[in-house]
């Protein structure tokens, strides 16, 4: 039997990390993800993990990459700003492939932007923050239930393909409060643990393939495993080696190791899609709205759905391109002025009109403000 | 340095490194070394961990758990390193600019902390890998290539900002005393603290040749004259100091705890509340 | 069914939590809630806002668009949260500190500062006395979810004197409807 809780969507991602094995966090305040640090400064240590407040947001995910070569699963929460500046270390973490996962509850930027107000203003950042060719694996929660299970699951992917995953929050989401049911004991609960070498120490290359997955085991430092971790292009002994094929073997292998397996990293929802004739695109605490407001539209006779995507990368391109031959228009509905709307536009090709219903004056959209975008799109299309 | 020691500590096919002739950063790489041998530690029990510059390529070289990771962040990776697993002995290399340019805000706070790790700083007062471009340990009045008319900053006193931010144990020693250098590094890694060791090197090709000291020799030469054991360095006037810099231990106290281990009380005392 | 509540006033008046242990006090009558805010910069003083929803089925957007039910106790946040109310939204105030609210719905107000003094000797009791009112005249959450919802909240040593605010806000909202 669980308990039922009243909790914020930021108090929700700390349970969610204590539940999956989270035993280390490296952060710095910032509004509006500060209960997550200040969460984990309290529940790390009751479990007898380790909270370290860093000078700054660069030497908090630098820690977290610390913690992880130990073999210790560690996590980091921040807002834009600090998102912007963990990049360095965000490209070294996928380089170098140490897992570990990094939560973004964005607010409105550039800059010092609106703290306290909802944006979707990094889903670009989140793919192409870091400088160079790179892939990451990016989750975005819509209720504070989600908050949980997708912590959660950022860390199962982070361990699985030994890249660093984002959580990719909003000031909604974020600071919300709603009804969610926790287990009595986290016990029980997977804790995903990481694919360790099997092999003789000295038989041990830390980036070589041993399994076909492309994702190689990954020694924790002190077991007996002497390896080295480099942010320079390597091969797979992970000693820097930049000749043309070394470098397109590298890059090859990290970005085939997620898109081989898009089926398991891909997450998406689809409501009243059964039958609709026009589709919602949104997201994360945007997508709140969507659900009211196709509601409210099937109410008037429009055969309208939401399509959610909960992974927004690496992106549901077959799912959208699958889209595109079942509706006759869609409408990507976020709170920025159009950034998965350009990748939606790439993946529908011009087959269907698809329209962007952007939101950036620091307010969700309300469900009425979007059914008259709906009713736009449908030409007040009726059954 | 012993044939055996190179065998034993350091990466087979790895070598021949890439520093220049007449850099003194193999020789502190050595002392590094052969402090660890002294200490008769496990390699499995190490970790070396550095940053972005000639310096930092030691890592790469030494057979312990190693990581080269980002300019001016080994010691944020370092302190998580240690956190996570504070029976590993952490060896943090760094560069004179990695450590206090780009990564300055991160040495003052590992060591307003006393985290128990140990950061020898390889000072060849310039940036070697880049070419030449002065850095905050390249002396006043010096020629780098950013700096044609010869430099205006004042450089750091490193062990005494250490010492300011906290830092329980600070050293200084150059690649011409060597055995000084060992002695410091091996002392720093017993300490139970933040210990940081300045490792005054020499980079001839492109600090000395800027500076008139192109000749390995003559930079050597520039290390015995102005660095100055701290006994008589003690005893000397403000004329007779200028321009030269104390070596020895400089700095050394106990009367502050260590940051994992106070942690370790933090998880006591919220598990006593639970 | 669903209700939708926006309490409103200075930071520091504790409406947040009062929010909370609303949407918590719904939580134990087995209904959903939500509860979202927001604040200033400051941590006191400056104008503050909690809302909630209070429904039998899942909520999905969290944002009061007109509220059926508005508490305000300033003037500056009854001149700045009121606009969207409209002509059926009941409206309290806390009558120590507005004097106008600039619309015109079902107005009710009532001494809820003066009550939280005189009846616990703190003003910091009036977000309490204010949820006992809230609840009295909107029938939202029953009155045993509500005490236990806000002795679960409360600093310990404090059980009494919130008993005691809570109980006093009802019996401000019966008088009311006596009155009415």
């Amino acid at each position: 039997m669980g308990k039922v809780l009243l909790m914020q969507g930021n108090s929700a991602v700390v349970e969610g990390a204590i539940s999956a094995g989270v035993r280390f966090y490296g952060g710095y305040p910032i509004t509006p993800s500060t209960e997550i640090a200040e969460g984990m400064a309290k529940r790390l240590p009751e479990v007898g993990g380790k909270f370290m407040q860093t000078e700054d947001e660069l030497a908090g995910m630098g820690a977290v990459i610390g913690a992880s070569l130990a073999g210790v699963k560690g996590m980091t929460a921040t807002s834009g700003p600090g998102f912007s500046l963990k990049q360095e270390m965000l490209g070294l973490a996928c380089s170098a492939e140490i897992p570990c996962v990094v939560v973004d509850v964005q607010r409105v930027g550039p800059a010092t932007g609106q703290p306290t107000s909802p944006s979707q203003g990094d889903v670009m950042q989140t793919r192409w923050g870091t400088h160079g060719d790179h892939w990451v694996i990016v989750v975005s929660p819509t209720s504070v239930p989600e908050c949980f299970d997708l912590t959660r699951r950022a860390v199962e992917l982070s361990e699985t393909y030994r890249c660093p995953v984002i959580l990719l929050m909003d000031e909604i989401v974020g600071h919300m409060r709603e009804r969610i049911e926790l287990p009595e004991s986290y016990d029980d609960l997977p804790k995903f643990p990481r694919k360790v070498p099997s092999c003789a120490p000295e038989d041990y290359l830390a980036y070589r393939d041993v399994d076909g997955t492309k994702v190689p085991p990954m020694a924790p430092f002190g077991s007996g495993y002497r390896w080295h971790v480099s942010g320079l292009v390597h091969d797979e002994t992970g000693f820097p080696k930049g000749t043309p094929s070394a470098t397109r073997t590298s890059q090859d292998r990290l970005r085939t190791k997620l898109t081989d397996r898009l089926d398991d990293i891909i997450m998406t929802e689809s409501y009243r899609m059964e039958d609709a004739e026009y589709a919602v695109i949104s997201y994360g605490g945007a997508a709140r709205t969507a659900y009211d407001a196709v509601d409210a539209a099937r109410e008037q006779g429009i055969k309208v759905g939401l399509f959610r995507p909960v992974t927004i990368w690496p992106f549901a391109e077959k799912e959208i391109a699958g889209l595109s031959s079942k509706v006759k228009g869609i409408l990507v509905h976020e709170l920025n002025c159009g950034q998965y709307f350009l990748e939606v536009e790439r993946a529908v090709h011009g087959k269907i009109p698809v329209t962007l219903y952007a939101k950036y004056d620091n307010e969700s959209a309300s469900p009425e403000e979007m059914l008259e975008e709906i009713k736009k799109m449908t030409g007040g299309a009726q059954a | 340095m012993k044939e055996e020691l190179v065998e034993k500590y350091f990466r087979p096919g790895r070598l021949p490194h890439l520093w220049c002739p007449g850099c003194g950063h193999g020789i502190i790489t050595g002392a590094i070394v052969q402090a660890i041998d002294q200490e008769g530690w496990s390699k499995d029990d190490v970790a070396i961990i550095s940053g972005i510059g000639c310096s930092s390529r030691a890592s790469g070289y030494l057979d312990f758990n190693t990581a080269n990771t980002l300019h001016g962040r080994a010691l944020p990776i370092a302190s998580g390193l240690k956190m996570a697993n504070p029976k590993l002995h952490v060896i943090v290399v760094s560069g004179d600019g990695d450590c206090t340019a780009i990564g300055g805000n991160h040495l003052i706070h590992a060591a307003r902390r006393n985290i128990d790790l140990t950061l020898v700083v390889f000072n060849n007062s310039i940036y070697g890998m880049t070419g030449g471009q002065y850095s905050p340990m390249t002396p006043v009045g010096s020629k780098a290539t950013t700096a044609p008319y010869m430099t205006i900053e004042e450089d750091f006193d490193l062990p005494s900002l250490a010492q300011a931010a906290g830092a329980t144990y600070t050293a200084r020693a150059t690649t011409y005393h060597t055995q000084l250098l060992i002695d410091v590094i091996k002392k720093g890694m017993e300490h139970k603290g933040f210990s940081l060791i300045e490792a005054v090197s020499a980079c001839p090709t492109n600090f000395g040749r800027q500076n008139k000291m192109g000749a390995p020799a003559l930079m050597m030469d520039w290390q015995r004259q102005h660095g100055v054991p701290l006994a008589a360095w003690n005893k000397m006037t403000e004329e007779q100091r200028a321009g030269k810099f104390p070596i020895g231990v400089l700095s050394e106290r106990t009367d502050r705890k260590e940051y994992t281990e106070a942690y370790d009380e933090v998880i006591a005392r919220a598990q006593a509340a639970l | 069914m669903k209700q939708t509540f926006r309490f409103s006033g200075t930071g520091g008046q504790g409406l947040i939590t009062a929010g909370i242990i609303l949407a918590e006090a719904a939580l134990l009558d087995g209904k959903m809630a939500i509860q979202s805010q927001s604040y200033g910069p400051e941590a006191r003083g400056g104008s503050s806002k909690a809302e909630v929803i209070i429904s039998d089925e899942a909520i999905h957007f969290g944002r009061v668009m007109h509220p059926e039910t508005l508490l305000v106790m300033s003037q500056e946040a009854a001149d700045k949260y009121s606009a969207d109310c409209t002509p059926d939204s009941l409206i309290i105030t806390d009558s120590l500190f507005v004097e106008n609210v600039p619309v015109s719905a079902h107005r009710v107000d009532l001494p809820i500062t003066r009550t939280a003094v005189s009846t616990c000797g703190k003003a910091l009791f009036a977000n309490i006395v204010a949820l006992g009112a809230v609840a009295a005249l909107t029938n939202c959450v029953s009155v045993e979810s509500l005490t236990k919802a806000v002795l679960d909240r409360v600093p310990k040593g404090t059980e009494d004197a919130n008993k005691k605010a809570l109980a006093a806000g009802i019996a401000l909202a019966k008088g009311v409807a006596k009155a009415a």
